[in-house]
């Protein structure tokens, strides 16, 4: 490879590179914008009391927050631990 | 029926007291009559960048708080009789400006002017609130760099949930992308953001691609709003921006790199 072409390619990257990055952030900052902002709070206490009962992780609770015209949706997404035979 | 537009951006330093002060020239040439307002309250520049900073005698906050009239606090320009700037307050008092107040202002406006070009300051606090709040029309000048793209999608936000349109649910503040300070020699090289990936992270209709120009210091340098220097790219820039917003079909230029700078770098004819 020629000192040009490393050049050429390695400058190529860093636009790409700045598009997909936005690409994610935005995606992701768009989707929390309309959240009402007792939302992380709520997220917290849930996961709180879903860990009384169940051995779950910290990020096996998700919560989303939807608007469209004439509804407002709220999912809540817990994903349980693999079955374990308990105490046998 | 009178527009305001408003010229935003979120990030600062982007170019939208250079964009306000030649789209509101160019809409005045065009024979419309233009106010330009500057809610830069405390760091007022729009009176520098128009040629008119030693005409200032009242400003925003002295109309608001009924110490001047509207026509008093107008400043005629000197280049185009269609053309008035309204200068922003150097007070330190962030407070100055309210919502009633400024609304109560372009109501009057509204009454005599055509178009009315609110130059926000950058961030989103009270000053960039107000100077979109009663918008019909958002230019987003953008520049071709992570966080100013980031920042303009923030604003996106904020024109659609806490404008008075939003508010009232009425028909949302049209938004329009002004790409700015562009240089196609560098997205060639893979260095920049280009014209395309820039869309397809906002969508947003593309006004105009504004170049990376001398012209613009030049510019400022003597107070001229750029679309008066009409030999120059981004005052050419300026002025399809303006045709365009105004509904004219204006081909999209400068977003090819210049062959001239090629034929100069590699020494070809
Ligand atoms: N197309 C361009 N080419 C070269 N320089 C430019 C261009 N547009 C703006 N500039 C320069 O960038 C600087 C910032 O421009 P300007 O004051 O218009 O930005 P702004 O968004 O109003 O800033 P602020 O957020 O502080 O109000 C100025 O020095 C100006 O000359
Ligand atoms: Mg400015």
């Amino acid at each position: 490879m020629s000192l040009l072409d490393y050049f050429k390619i390695s400058k190529e990257s860093t636009a790409s590179l700045a598009k997909e990055r936005l690409q994610i952030l935005v995606a992701h900052e768009r989707s929390s914008r309309n959240q009402p902002s007792y939302l992380p709070q709520m997220q917290k206490e849930l996961l709180e009391v879903i860990r009384k009962y169940i051995n779950v992780g910290q990020d096996a609770i998700s919560v989303s927050f939807e608007q469209d015209e004439d509804q407002e949706t709220l999912e809540l997404n817990i994903v349980l631990p693999d079955l374990q035979p308990k105490n046998t | 029926m009178a527009r305001i537009i408003v010229v935003t951006s979120g990030k600062g330093g982007v170019g939208k007291t250079t964009t306000s002060a030649a789209i509101a020239m160019g809409l005045a040439k065009k024979g419309h009559k233009t106010a330009v307002i500057d809610f830069d309250v405390g760091l007022r520049n729009l009176d520098l960048i128009m040629g008119c900073e030693r005409r200032v005698v009242y400003d925003f906050v002295n109309v608001i708080n009924g110490e001047a009239t509207l026509n008093q606090a107008l400043i005629r320009d000197k280049n185009c009789n269609q053309l008035y700037i309204l200068p922003a307050s150097q007070t330190r008092d962030k407070d100055a400006l309210s919502q009633e107040g400024v609304g109560k202002i372009l109501d009057e406006l509204k009454k005599e002017f055509k178009y009315i070009v609110c130059d926000s300051p950058a961030g989103i606090e009270k000053g960039a609130h107000l100077a979109m709040y009663y918008a019909d029309d958002a230019f987003i000048v953008t520049n071709p760099e992570v966080s100013s793209v980031r920042d303009s999608d923030r604003m996106l936000g904020i024109l659609s949930s806490k404008s008075r349109r939003a508010e009232l649910n009425e028909e949302p503040i049209k938004e329009y992308l002004l790409l700015s300070r562009y240089s196609p020699d560098r997205v060639k090289l893979g260095e920049m953001l280009s014209v395309e990936d820039v869309q397809d992270i906002l969508s947003l209709h593309l006004l105009g691609v504004i170049p990376e120009s001398k012209s613009v210091l030049n510019a400022s340098n003597s107070g001229m709003p750029v679309i008066l220097d009409e030999k120059s790219d981004a005052g050419q820039a300026y002025a399809d921006i303006v045709d365009r917003y105004l509904g004219e079909d204006r081909p999209h230029r400068f977003i090819d790199e210049d062959k001239g700078f090629f034929r100069k770098l590699f020494g070809g004819k």
